[in-house]
């Protein structure tokens, strides 16, 4: 099982819960803006807490409330991309790729530089600064910023949306092949149904409705 | 018309106003950088309070913080009393004194820009560092600090210019002593006493602009060379 969850997150007054499991491949998180797509992303990364439940990823347990676990974000060998890339400002983009890399053990590194600028077609903007790059250009690095973290799991938010709809195609393949080729999980936002179709193994609905007062 | 050196006199003025205004920062600097901290990112009740009480040296009159330095520092004061039995630190008519005015001056001008900059810091950003490895303390030197500097530095420029200008608080508390609290701004005060002396007050006032440009230029000089460039070896 990729991803195992079963969990409650409050958000203002509400609460909202969800619960699902998936296999390999990409799941696809389906859903309208306002669902809570994102903040299941944030608790599965560890940057928000759930009030109840578990989340296990792979066969890993990253957080479960009844045994007291709870993985620091850190501690979780996430890759998420974000709907607003996050690039470091003040860093290039070679120091942004470099960020998460170094932080990794040489052994548990399965991604070469290499190979993620040839992959991501990157290598020509190592020494730009992210102000500089294009929304398809910044969503790129950050793809290959959290690969070379050397994470377990891929979470994608909405990497589509700050791209023009020229270059959609090239990182919807770039996503398919990461899918593939990598053989990592992924669990992907969407709200749009012809990406979802295309891209994912397994679609999880989050409906409004999942809300409970 | 000649423009003679300093005498020794200026020379011991222009020293004691950079040794009292440095050590004055060196030692604020952190505390102002923890109450800009607090004050960014935490939330707890009595917060207002701690906001007025770091404002307060900023909306006083000079005269009154001094007299409270007085009665906090002094000799028979609690704290005053506590830290000469323990560590042997006095700060009456002595240059430590001049110091601590300078200190409790400038605070409230570097907590507001720090705090100003720590506020500005994207969250999300440091978020991204925690995903990709790095734990709180990597996250704090790495994203929140760098981004944070341009404010930091601002305020200790304004930390800088605020102290070596002091007046009031330091003649209140640590009085007008030659060589050992005559800092700038009182030289010239001094001097300003004295018939026939226009001339050492120019001298002096022209000195006090000197430093503070020269403060100006520091602060831009370190903000522009931020760095870049490490990593190459790598990639």
């Amino acid at each position: 099982m990729s991803f195992d969850v079963a969990m409650t997150l409050q958000r203002g007054s509400l609460r909202m819960h969800y619960e699902f499991t998936a296999g390999p491949g990409l799941t696809a998180l389906f859903g309208p803006s306002g669902a809570g797509k994102t903040s299941l992303l944030d608790a599965v990364a560890g940057l928000v807490r759930p009030v109840e439940g578990h989340i296990a990823v792979a066969g890993a347990t990253l957080f479960d409330r009844a045994r007291k676990i709870d993985l620091k974000p850190e501690k979780r060998r996430c890759g998420y991309v974000f709907q607003d890339h996050r690039l470091f400002p003040h860093r290039s983009v070679r120091r942004n790729l470099l960020y998460g890399w170094r932080l990794v053990r040489p052994e548990e590194r399965w991604l070469s530089i290499d190979i993620t600028l040839d992959l991501l077609g990157i290598r020509h903007l190592l020494d730009r600064m992210p102000a500089t790059l294009s929304g398809g250009e910044a969503q790129r690095v950050a793809i290959g910023r959290a690969l070379l973290s050397a994470p377990r799991f891929l979470l994608m938010d909405e990497p589509l949306a700050s791209v023009d709809a020229s270059r959609r195609e090239e990182i919807l393949s770039l996503i398919e092949r990461i899918r593939d080729e990598l053989k990592l999980p992924i669990l992907y936002v969407s709200h749009d149904r012809g990406e979802v179709e295309r891209l994912a193994q397994q679609i999880v609905p989050i409906e409004p409705a999942s809300a409970t007062a | 018309m000649a423009v003679e050196g300093l005498s020794p006199e200026e020379w011991e003025v222009l020293l004691l106003s950079l040794k009292v205004s440095s050590v004055a920062i060196a030692a604020i600097m952190p505390v102002a950088f923890a109450l800009a901290w607090i004050l960014a990112r935490w939330r707890f009740p009595g917060k207002v309070l701690l906001d007025a009480v770091v404002h307060l040296p900023l909306v006083l009159p000079p005269v009154v913080t001094g007299w409270l330095l007085l009665l906090t520092f002094g000799t028979n004061a609690p704290v005053g009393r506590f830290l000469s039995e323990t560590v042997g630190l006095t700060f009456l008519f002595r240059w430590t004194g001049a110091a601590l005015a300078a200190a409790v001056m400038a605070l409230p001008l570097m907590v507001r820009a720090m705090r100003l900059s720590l506020e500005t810091v994207d969250r999300r950003l440091e978020n991204a560092a925690r995903t990709l490895g790095a734990g709180p303390w990597r996250t704090f030197f790495s994203v929140t600090l760098p981004l944070a500097t341009p404010g930091i530095m601002a305020g200790l420029v304004l930390g800088l210019a605020r102290s070596t200008g002091e007046f009031g608080a330091t003649i209140t508390f640590a009085s007008n002593i030659p060589g050992e609290t005559q800092t700038l701004p009182l030289a010239i005060y001094s001097a300003l006493q004295l018939p026939g002396s226009e001339w050492q007050v120019a001298r002096l006032a022209g000195l006090s602009v000197l430093l503070s440009v020269s403060a100006l230029a520091l602060s831009e000089w370190l903000s522009r060379r931020n760095g870049q460039g490490k990593d190459r070896h790598v990639l």
